[in-house]
């Protein structure tokens, strides 16, 4: 692992060509928060910005901010939130950097309405082996969408500028709906997400015969009126509606406590704690967006294995895919803990990216049932056939033959990968093993 | 590279011809591995071996040929499997000979099984364990045997060499831990394969088929040590514990 201090040493590390040169592999990495092997490179050389805590003013005339690519989303938040704007995109956890969630080119609950963050964006700073590339949508249009959602693979991103949403308030006006099965929360999600900025549903997996109940949240940031007599203006009093993070899991549990009955218990549990319908509450910005991020090191509760996570997207007109999904985890009992759907709008250009317009899935699945691996490859099998694809930002286990199926764009990445690094020393462990050249 | 589930898109197979290790492959191929490189003795059973290989998936085969007794070119022949290779996410070493009670008192014949057996696969797992580190990652798979546990009279030459090669490979364990390498030792019971050909099954005698899943799921885990079947574990346990007087008289 490499803290570059300065531009300088940055450059020196990515120089592939100069006298005395290390040519090992190289690769970018955020907060880690990728769950697979994308920002890992064994043998080779990880570069982690050294985050600044500087982040420039808002640009209150174009609701621009510039800010470095190390800086967390979590830093960024409490500082604009304080000013009236919001991240024009944020993912299940504020604890990612600008880098990588320009990289995954991330998507939130606001995706049907928004796209994903790549699409906020006014231009990035790339650090390339061939050069410094300064891009956006407009500049040199190739390189920064080979960026957006590249995985690292074109370089280094150091810096962007970024739009933000103007909020009124630090609060979220929230609608919570419980559903008995799955046809009938897609099918409240088909006809009432418009309405909404944000749409998320929870599905379990895991009850055999309840499998597909769901709990949909939905909501829009609270403009002041909202909020009653009590006008809050966002980080009134020192309050950001971002907790700090509360509850920590002891280091020493049991071998696996989050067992096929654990994770029945927790999902019941969330389930039976959702109003069957309720309108209009007013909640915390962490809480709507960031549940887990309240429990440190939740991952841990998964046991020293850990687990895999699943996400793939398929086409408006694929959601049985979903249902077969579901139908898998729990007659295969594969324990599944927070299973969230969500309808995404258009995807974007970027080779890489993972939205596309459809439906997406995303499961937590501990490593451990013998059936696991298998049912995983069957699923990409029937993903890969319907035209859809896995998010690899969380993936660790795709056969690479289904690459080229599901992103059938790559080929423009490695074109571009030879533009801006023609020895090939930007490599992840992620791009060896899906063999994304 | 290795998966989530620790399984790999590349092997190296020392004893490319072993019985068990051809059901490893088969297993291994079926799922992601694609380039296998087989290490053998003889050219025409490499081959056979390559193309059950290719059956079961794999389209980038390597066929490297050595001879065991020769120990100190253990180090080349691991070189030339990893070059043929690229990354090597997988070795197994599967070489070995068994001792019989014919020629217990055979200077000549203890050799070739310690050479064999125990001086180049040490060999070979230390060179093997250097490129692994060297890459960075993978994992190193010794076949050992229940035979290293407690040494009996039916086959205590190879029994030693077994003991000596399943202790060396536990402290090259530690050794390579902090390096992200992994050193797995499994230790089947009696395994039908041409090695026991003709021998009588000793108790919980297991198949090829069976070692090889267990070596498969193995690579989900960090567990050092795996036994096959696993309740050797614990009759082992007790085994090793038994008065020597009682443990010669036991049947097998
Ligand atoms: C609890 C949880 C919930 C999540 N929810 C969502 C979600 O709702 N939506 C979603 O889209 N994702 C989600 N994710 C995934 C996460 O947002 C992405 O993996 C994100 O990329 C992580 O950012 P990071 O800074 O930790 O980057 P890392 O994990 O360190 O790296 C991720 C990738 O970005 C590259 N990268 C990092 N920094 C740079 C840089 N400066 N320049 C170039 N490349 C770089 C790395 O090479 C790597 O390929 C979630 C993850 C967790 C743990
Ligand atoms: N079978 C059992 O009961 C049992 C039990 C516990 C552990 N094991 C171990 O498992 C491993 C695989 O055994 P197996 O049962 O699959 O038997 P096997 O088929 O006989 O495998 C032994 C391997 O060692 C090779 N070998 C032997 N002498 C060699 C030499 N001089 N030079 C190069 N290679 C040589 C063999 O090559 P050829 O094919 O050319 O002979 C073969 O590839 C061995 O380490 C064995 O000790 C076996």
């Amino acid at each position: 692992m490499v803290e570059p201090r300065s531009r300088e040493e940055l450059r020196h590390l990515l120089d592939a060509t100069g006298p005395r040169v290390d040519t090992s592999s190289i690769i970018a990495r955020g907060l880690g928060r990728s769950y697979g092997d994308a920002a890992q490179c064994a043998g080779g050389r990880v570069v982690r910005l050294q985050g600044s805590p500087h982040i420039g003013a808002v640009d209150a005339n174009t609701g621009t901010i510039d800010v470095e690519a190390g800086v967390s989303l979590d830093a960024l938040m409490r500082h604009t939130l304080m000013r009236g704007w919001f991240v024009p995109v944020t993912p299940g956890t504020r604890q990612v950097t600008v880098g990588g969630a320009l990289a995954a080119d991330v998507h939130g609950k606001n995706h049907h309405r928004d796209g994903s963050i790549c699409a906020h964006v006014e231009s990035l700073t790339l650090e390339s082996p061939a050069g410094t590339f300064e891009v956006g949508p407009e500049r040199d249009p190739e390189l920064f969408w080979a960026t957006a959602g590249g995985m690292g693979l074109t370089g280094v991103i150091t810096r962007a500028t970024l739009r933000l949403l103007p909020v009124e308030t630090d609060r979220m006006v929230v609608d919570t709906d419980r559903f008995d099965d799955l046809d009938a929360v897609m099918a409240a999600m088909e006809e009432g997400d418009d309405r909404y900025r944000y749409s998320v549903a929870w599905v379990d997996c895991t009850a055999g015969s309840r499998a597909g109940r769901a709990v949909l949240t939905r909501g829009d940031h609270a403009r002041r009126e909202d909020l009653g007599p009590v006008r809050r203006r966002p980080g009134a009093r020192g309050s950001s509606g971002l907790p700090a993070t509360r509850l920590g899991v002891p280091h020493r549990l049991p071998l696996h406590p989050l067992n096929g009955a654990t994770i029945r218990a927790f999902n019941e549990a969330w389930y039976r704690r959702a109003p069957r319908q309720r309108r209009d509450e007013i909640q915390p910005l962490g809480r709507f967006f960031h549940p887990l991020d309240g429990v440190a090191d939740w991952n841990r509760l998964y046991g020293p294995r850990g687990f895999v996570q699943y996400q793939f997207v398929v086409g408006p007109t694929d959601g049985a895919l979903v249902r077969r999904a579901i139908e898998l985890f729990s007659s295969r009992a594969l324990p599944s803990f927070l299973a969230v759907l969500k309808r995404f709008g258009p995807g974007d250009p970027g080779p890489l990216s993972f939205p596309m317009a459809g439906w997406t899935l995303a499961v937590d699945l501990p490593v451990g049932p013998e059936l696991l691996p298998r049912t995983l490859d069957e699923l990409d099998e029937l993903v890969a056939g319907a035209g859809g694809r896995v998010y690899l930002a969380k993936d660790a286990r795709l056969r690479p033959e289904l690459l080229a199926a599901m992103y059938p764009r790559a080929g423009d990445l490695a074109r571009t990968r030879r533009r801006v690094d023609p020895a090939g020393i930007l490599r992840s462990d992620l791009s060896r093993r899906l063999s994304i050249d | 590279m290795l998966d989530a589930f620790g399984q790999p898109q590349s092997i190296v197979v020392l004893g490319g011809t072993s019985d068990i290790a051809g059901a490893v492959v088969d297993r291994l191929c079926a799922r992601r591995c694609r380039t296998v490189v087989l290490a053998g003795r003889d050219p025409a059973r490499l081959r056979d071996a390559a193309a059950r290989a290719t059956r079961a998936g794999a389209t980038q085969l390597s066929e490297v040929v050595f001879d065991a007794r020769e120990v100190t070119a253990a180090g080349t022949t691991v070189d030339r499997c990893f070059d043929a290779a690229g990354d090597v996410d997988v070795v197994l070493l599967a070489v070995g000979v068994l001792s019989g009670r014919d020629n217990e008192l055979d200077a000549a014949h203890a050799a070739d099984v310690a050479a064999v057996t125990y001086a180049w696969p040490v060999a070979a797992a230390t060179r093997a364990a250097a490129r692994l580190v060297d890459q960075g990652y993978g994992r190193l798979v010794v076949l050992s045997s229940v035979a290293a546990v407690r040494v009996r009279r039916a086959n205590f030459v190879y029994a030693s060499a077994k003991a000596g090669l399943d202790a060396f490979a536990l402290e090259l364990a530690d050794t390579v831990r902090a390096s992200g390498v992994t050193v797995q030792v499994i230790r089947p019971g009696f395994v039908r394969t041409k090695m026991t050909a003709g021998l009588p099954a000793a108790p919980f005698a297991t198949t090829p088929a069976a070692v090889a899943d267990a070596v498969v799921t193995g690579l989900a885990t960090t567990d050092t040590v795996i036994w096959v079947p696993q309740a050797l574990r614990w009759v082992f346990g007790v085994l090793t514990l038994l008065p020597t007087a009682i443990w010669k008289r036991l049947p097998g």
